[in-house]
């Protein structure tokens, strides 16, 4: 029998009437965790002697989970797929995390994931890469490789992810399953380690939209610790998901999801975009009505510069911590400039070192106005041109990436600048903090694909709600890679 | 030297110690001795922790932009200030820039120097964190955390003191301001405050007002005592003035002052300077202060030493110097307003408070907090002198008595020692006394009057000093006259 390819409800429901116990789907939790570390490399760190615990009325309670390796786990190895931490054993949780714990959900591993979120691959983790279960000579894309692929396999219903260009959103499409990030200071981001901190989110990795729902209600809440974390105790997602989306109204955006914009499309890209246009069918074959709008491509192409500047920068200092004196290795030196050289040199990856040379670039005095200032600006200019499209619609739909996930050998091959907007777009989420929501909606090349969802802030109940729909009139729901070749 | 004239700068760092928490971590903000006690995740920056913001010194702040007459911003901001140091964990320091707008901008304060009032412009006034603090020895060094994220205030003030002596006055003024605000300790032993200092010569009989007449400037970095200004900034007046008498030209660099040598000490020059990379503190949503919260703050603001001074003056007729000696400590013009709301006579009160006390504590090394007499234990000596129970010689006595036993004075003040006021008392005993000295009566009429002070000790050897010493002089003049 295998527990964990079903829902949080189902399990719970299970639990409840005493078919199965806390302890048997830690089991099975952990037995599949070996197994996906074999195949797939989708762990820091397995939890061998988890325990299951005493089922409540919380849905949460006695089922197990994955928690991405960048947040805080008090006595658990905490790396953020790091060298710079790979022997940091934390001694407080994150807040999300605590109230997990308080809902008596069970960490059975910790995921693996591009070093500190950094990287959209799963392959700059510091216990190498991380396999897509679907076709193991794949990426997952990341950051939240590990959670996606363990999600993906049936390790157990949900993993933690984090999301600050689209590191829950794009790895759940490349895997078959549902990525959601809330609005942005929903979940407490305090011991989340940080990335960039203006478009840093916590989320879940799930395959179903009723189960984000579950488990973004229990990580969520205000938090006297995150200044930017708001109360939202009157906002119930699961209650949200009715599936009554009659009159809602939906766009997409042309420049991103027409296959004019593209002369030199691959097979893949024409088939992910007519599969996108099937499920807009669906959308209003369901009630909705949606519509096709236009935005300036140049703010557009700007969206990746953006992003890169901003995020460059604010990881720049916010990785200023790590120097191996408080924590971390000692770097060797006969003082503290070449102790933090050796510990910092010896600790990255070049990806981020590269960026941290971006990040430096971008702030640096004569530089700051050109780049980092500017790049804010065109921030705010689209964050505004995503704001006046949800005054006439509820949430803008978008396919995920240019197509299924690629190949490991394709990684290095240029990135193809006309599908850059194609590609970058779910960063526009992060730049408003949107509640943003990725699910499958077919496959391609017998690879799945995914369409996601992006609304106003503070409109998460109307998110869910339309990928609820969207999903109960799709078959990929609660979908698990039926064997992990 | 009165070629040229100096301008001199100051950015003030003090340490604000009257919050009960750190400025962005919940971590106790107290001086401790023992290192690394008053430290948490926060401060010591461990992966994934974030900064919230202690409205307490968010108000203090405020209020001090306000007495030093700056504009405050309409909202709060905070910025990275990037840099590595072992002494700052997170690699960066939250402060503020001058933008957006910190906690005040452009502003002036009056100070007393000598004699004089003088004004000094305020640049900007800025609330951040402190660094953890450093102990060097031969081969390694000691970080501790406790001082990681206590409040810091930092003052900036343009280029108007002319002279050592008025820079220092002004410190001193500020350190008056911080206490009197119920702000910070101020207090230089504890490293509460630290200073870095820019000096520059111009030209004198040019127009200072014209920024273009200013001499290049040099920065004195950490300059951690009062002593250590005044003795920096002569030092490189002297320095910059010896220089440019030899033709030499002044480069802009940073220095810092050397204790040991007593001079100042090339640190890096301008092109060396450090960027350190501003940029707005993400984790901290920009903060709308509110006309009525700035209303709220404003009229808290307490009594300064200025203030105090000018009503002991003009409503308790002390005078300037006594007034000035007074509020030089607030924890003593504390105490002596408290000796007057208990009802003694403010001159009395005074007079106790700067001689005899003050006197006391410097004798001892002691500050009026540790002090044994209090107000009320005064007012007991001072009620007993105005009812005329002791002389001024016993309430002395008394004072000093109930200080070296730590016992109350009302413990040495009797009837059985009482100072005899009773006229008719007196005037028997001081009759007796006379019937047995015909001699030196008639000598004393026959114009030896320094025989008076023959009589009056004899009354008091004759009550053992307990006679009123008035009453006394007053019933032998009278009886002499008689006779």
């Amino acid at each position: 029998m295998k527990y964990m390819d079903k829902s949080i409800e189902e399990l719970h429901e299970m639990l409840v009437k005493g078919d199965v116990t806390s302890d048997e789907l830690v089991k099975e939790s952990l037995e599949r965790s070996h197994e996906i570390q074999d195949k797939c490399n989708a762990f820091v760190t397995i939890l061998d002697d988890a325990k299951g615990c005493e089922v409540t009325d919380n849905l949460l309670s006695g089922i197990p989970y994955g928690v991405k390796d960048n947040y805080s786990t008090k006595g658990i190895l905490s790396t953020g797929s790091s060298n710079t931490l790979k022997d940091y054993v934390p001694f407080f949780d994150a807040t999300a995390i605590v109230n997990l714990n308080k809902a008596g959900a069970i960490k059975v591993n910790k995921t693996a994931m591009d070093e500190f979120g950094m990287g959209g691959t799963g392959t700059t983790g510091h216990t190498g890469v991380q396999l897509n279960p679907w076709d193991r000579t794949r990426i997952c894309a990341g950051s939240s490789s590990g959670s996606a692929a363990a999600v993906a396999a049936g390790v157990y219903p949900y993993a933690l992810g984090s999301d600050t260009g689209d590191s829950i959103r794009k790895p759940a499409a490349y895997c078959g399953i549902v990525g959601y990030k809330p609005t942005y200071g929903m979940i407490s981001r305090y011991g989340l380690f940080p990335f960039a901190s203006s478009l840093d989110h916590c989320g879940v990795l799930t395959r179903s939209v009723r189960d984000a729902a579950i488990v973004v209600n229990t990580m969520k809440g205000i938090d006297p610790n995150d200044m930017t974390s708001w109360d939202s105790s009157k906002m119930d997602l699961l209650g949200s998901c009715t599936g009554d989306v009659k009159g809602m109204k939906l766009c997409y955006v042309k420049e991103i999801c027409d296959i004019e914009n593209y002369p030199n499309a691959s097979h893949e890209l024409k088939e992910h975009l007519e599969n996108f246009k099937k499920t807009i069918e669906l959308a209003r074959n369901i009630g909705m009505e949606v519509d096709e709008v236009s935005v300036d491509r140049k703010l557009l192409n700007a969206v990746f510069s953006v992003y890169r500047v901003i995020h460059s920068a604010e990881a720049t200092s916010n990785m200023s911590n790590l120097t191996g004196i408080i924590f971390g290795p000692r770097g060797e030196g006969d003082n503290y400039i070449d102790m933090i050289k050796d510990h910092r040199t010896k600790g990255f990856s070049p990806l981020i070192k590269r960026r941290f040379v971006i990040g430096s670039y971008v702030l640096q005095k004569e530089n700051q106005e050109r780049y980092f200032k500017n790049a804010q600006r065109a921030r705010r200019m689209i964050v505004d041109t995503w704001k006046n499209l949800y005054k006439k619609y509820d949430a803008v739909l978008c396919p995920v990436g240019v197509g299924p996930a690629k190949k490991f050998t394709e990684l290095d091959l240029k990135q193809d600048i006309n599908t850059m907007s194609l590609d970058e777009h779910l960063q526009v989420g992060n730049f408003g903090g949107f509640p943003s929501i990725t699910i499958p909606n077919g496959f391609v090349s017998n690879l799945p694909v995914g369409i996601n969802i992006t609304g106003n802030c503070y409109e998460d109940e109307k998110v869910l709600n339309i990928a609820y729909a969207l999903e109960s009139a799709m078959d990929y729901k609660g979908q698990v890679v039926k064997e992990v070749k | 030297m009165t070629k040229y004239l100096a301008k001199i700068g100051l950015e003030m760092h003090c340490e604000m110690s009257e919050t009960n928490s750190k400025v962005f971590s919940s971590s106790r903000n107290s001086y401790e001795s023992t290192p690394n006690c008053n430290i948490s995740a926060v401060d010591m920056a461990f992966p994934g922790i974030l900064p919230v913001v202690n409205k307490e010194a968010v108000k203090k702040a405020l209020m001090i932009s306000m007495i030093l007459k700056c504009s405050q911003p309409e909202f709060f901001y905070f910025e990275r200030k990037n840099y590595y140091y072992p002494d700052l964990p997170k690699g960066f320091q939250i402060t503020q820039e001058t933008k957006p707008i910190p906690a005040g901008i452009y502003g002036e304060v009056e100070f007393e120097c000598g004699d004089e009032i003088k004004k000094v412009r305020v640049n900007n006034f800025h609330l951040e964190e402190d660094a953890a603090s450093l102990d060097h020895f031969y081969s390694t060094s000691n970080i501790d955390y406790n001082r990681a994220g206590v409040p810091l205030m930092e003052l900036v003030t343009e280029p108007d003191f002319h002279s050592a002596s008025e820079a220092v006055a002004f410190l001193e003024h500020m350190r008056s301001v911080y206490q009197y605000a119920g702000v910070s300790e101020a207090d230089t032993k504890k490293g509460q405050i630290r200073c870095d200092v820019n000096v520059s010569l111009m030209d004198a009989s040019l127009d200072e007002s014209d920024p273009n007449n200013w001499g290049t400037k040099v920065e004195i970095k950490n300059v951690n005592s009062f002593g250590g200004v005044r003795d920096s900034i002569n030092y490189e007046i002297e320095r910059q003035t010896e220089l440019l008498e030899n033709g030499g030209v002044i480069e802009q660099e940073t220095r810092r002052w050397d204790e040991e040598s007593q001079s100042t000490i090339h640190m890096r020059s301008k092109a060396d300077a450090i960027d350190y990379k501003y940029f707005v503190e993400p984790n901290i949503p920009k903060y709308k202060i509110s006309k009525e919260w700035l209303e709220e703050i404003r009229n808290s603001i307490p009594e300064l030493a200025m203030d105090r001074k000018k009503k002991y003056i003009d409503k308790f007729g002390l005078s300037s110097y006594d007034a000035g000696v007074l509020v030089k400590e607030k924890a003593i013009s504390d105490y002596y307003e408290e000796c007057v709301e208990l009802g003694i006579d403010a001159k009395v009160a005074s007079n106790w408070v700067t001689v005899n006390i003050v006197g006391e504590l410097n004798k001892e090394d002691k500050s009026i907090s540790e002090f044994y007499i209090t107000p009320s234990m005064l007012k007991q000596i001072t009620d007993a002198l105005a009812t005329g129970i002791l002389s001024s010689k016993q309430a002395k006595e008394v004072f000093f008595k109930a200080i070296e036993n730590n016992k109350e004075p009302k413990n040495f003040i009797s009837k059985e020692n009482a100072q005899i006021s009773d006229k008719d008392e007196l005037t028997r005993i001081i009759c007796e006394i006379m019937d047995n000295s015909s001699t030196q009566i008639e000598q004393y009429k026959a114009g030896k009057t320094n025989l008076f002070d023959y009589f009056v000790g004899q009354v008091m050897k004759n009550t053992r000093g307990k006679a009123n010493p008035v009453m006394t002089k007053e019933i032998i003049t009278d009886e002499l006259n008689k006779r």
